[in-house]
């Protein structure tokens, strides 16, 4: 049960980012998303916007502050589909705001953490993706349970690599 | 009250962000924008691709100017071959085109007789693929030509291996491309063999079929499939991909859905054609183009069979060619006994009435040539009006009795 404490001092700890790397590495993200597949079609299978938006919410440790960078960065996202733009605003508002949540009650910093809410996160962006879909919108869209899962994997084990990167980022206090 | 909402205020905050955006889809589903001058796209979407392109647009130039360099000044071995090949290659082709070309003049007055229009690509711009939508829930592509480029919306999109796809937003430099494996996309195709006609959608995983279509045992895969020109938006007979599996149909248990592969390669897409303006008739650049192969065609022909074909210098009035007016066709030398088999020997269709031939061999004046002119029929004369009827029998070949 080391990985509850919510009243050691470290895991409380807010941490905080320069404004240019809050306005900079969700904009880089979305731009790699839209850019690597068209020379990696393969990169298509990671959802690099999600995992940042998880990220600075478990580090912010804001839930308002979480759905606001989820709502920001998923409606980016959304316009530069052709589809209604709110889709991944949604379910970046809710994963922004259950990460913040989430870190404010466990130690985000571990790895093994990291992966398991990474990969948790990415398989419920994917049922939500789904149920916004079906339900919202009528449109009938595929449910390939193990892609997803496997999908849920890579992007929990990219994350990891991801968030060690970007925690030279922030500053310390 | 207060404590309530203090005490609940980042739920709170969540879920007026959420219905908010629920209320957003709400309109925009039901209100979808649809227009033709691409100004009425929803600024948030303006914004966002104006702030992205130019970051792709430098990506790409970058990564050009390298494999540009690369291209031309450093990979250079086998050019020399590979010239050589593509020489014979295009000699071949020219031959092949001239050959058909009369098929197409003739295709062509067909369908002027028949009141058929048909569309030619006349103008089209050329755009680099500068992005992708990020997901694959939407198949679009971004190019780097827009608005002031003359792009507008559901102009086709294409490369020379086939369809791609349509424009569905414009922006002053970018434009957003529909690809076909979308899900909501659809275009009309005609499967070139059974000439079947069905609409191709893309799947949610993006690959292509062709539903609600009666089983056929006609229909193999490898069939070709091509556009019918039936939607109003892509030209007819542009390629589109093969029939790669017959599979039932999910929705319908009578019918079968054609799996299509694609003819582009759609997730390696870099250069694209948009076809910009289309025409009714030939344009004189394809004229000209025709023209020159038959001329080409003429001198490999003479180069590989000296004096079969010698180059025309006067067309066909007599007069001499001009030196800047297109060559007329290859035509076959005269034959030296025409017959009716000879070009022009027939008279024109109008002019011909059913049964007329017959009528003028059953009743033409007897004579001993025509007696004897008619080897598979037996002539006799009427007693009863002096006219001698022709009384035709199969032919019928002998054999020979050993």
């Amino acid at each position: 049960m080391s990985l509850l404490h919510p009243s050691s001092r470290r895991e409380m700890e807010e941490h905080r980012f320069h404004p240019l790397v809050l306005i900079l590495v969700p904009l880089l993200a979305i731009f790699f998303q839209a850019y690597l597949p068209l020379r990696f079609p393969s990169v298509g299978f990671l959802n690099v916007p999600v995992l940042i938006v998880i990220y600075f919410a478990v580090s912010r440790r804001s839930p308002i502050g979480g759905t606001l960078l989820g709502l920001i960065i998923g409606i980016i996202q959304d316009a530069l589909t052709h589809l209604p733009l709110g889709i991944n605003g949604i379910i970046d508002c809710i994963l922004g705001y259950l990460a913040a949540s989430i870190g404010l009650r466990i130690d985000v910093d571990n790895p093994g953490t990291r992966l398991i809410m990474n990969f948790t996160f990415i398989l419920l962006a994917s049922i939500l993706h789904v149920l916004i879909l079906r339900r919202l919108l009528g449109i009938h869209e595929q449910w390939y349970g193990l892609h997803e899962v496997a999908r849920a994997v890579v992007n929990g084990l990219i994350g990891v690599v991801l968030f060690a990167l970007l925690d030279r980022l922030r500053q310390r206090q | 009250m207060e404590s309530f909402l203090s005490r609940n205020r980042n739920p709170l905050v969540l879920l007026a962000v959420v219905l908010a955006q629920l209320l957003g889809l709400a309109v925009q589903v039901r209100r979808p924008t649809a227009d033709n001058s691409g100004h009425q796209t929803r600024l948030v979407r303006y914004w966002v691709v104006s702030l992205m392109s130019p970051f792709e647009r430098a990506f790409l130039f970058v990564g050009h100017g390298v494999s540009h360099t690369w291209d031309g000044y450093v990979d250079l071995r086998h050019v020399r071959a590979q010239n050589q090949q593509l020489q014979a290659e295009l000699n071949r082709m020219r031959l092949e085109q001239s050959s058909l070309a009369e098929d197409a003049r003739q295709d062509i007055r067909l369908q002027k007789l028949l009141g058929f229009q048909q569309n030619y690509i006349s103008k089209t711009v050329a755009g680099h693929v500068i992005g992708t939508s990020g997901t694959d829930l939407s198949r679009v592509v971004y190019i780097d030509k827009g608005f002031d480029s003359g792009i507008r919306i559901d102009m086709p999109v294409i490369t020379p291996d086939g369809v791609v796809g349509k424009i569905r937003a414009v922006f002053p430099h970018t434009a957003q491309v529909l690809e076909i494996n979308d899900q909501t996309s659809g275009l009309g195709v005609v499967l070139t063999r059974t000439r079947l006609r069905g609409i191709l959608r893309g799947t949610t995983d993006g690959r292509t079929e062709i539903t609600d279509i009666l089983p056929d045992e006609r229909i193999q895969p490898g069939e070709q499939v091509i556009t019918s020109g039936g939607d109003q938006v892509y030209p007819s007979g542009l390629p589109v991909g093969v029939v790669e599996r017959i599979v039932p149909d999910p929705e319908q248990n009578s019918d079968v859905a054609l799996l299509i592969k694609p003819a582009v390669n759609l997730s390696r897409l870099d250069e694209v054609l948009v076809i910009t303006q289309t025409q009714s008739s030939i344009p004189s650049t394809m004229q000209q183009d025709v023209s020159t192969s038959e001329q080409r065609a003429a001198d490999v022909l003479a180069q590989r069979l000296p004096g079969a074909l010698p180059p025309p210098t006067v067309g066909p009035d007599g007069k001499p060619l001009d030196a800047n007016s297109p060559p007329p066709p290859v035509r076959p030398p005269a034959p030296l006994h025409p017959d009716r088999f000879t070009p022009g020997a027939t008279p024109p269709a109008d002019d011909l009435k059913p049964g007329a031939a017959y009528q003028k061999q059953m009743f033409a004046p007897e004579s001993p040539a025509n007696a004897t002119a008619q080897p598979g029929g037996a002539a006799k004369s009427s007693p009863a009006d002096g006219q001698p009827t022709a009384t035709p029998t199969p032919k019928t070949k002998q054999e020979p009795q050993n």
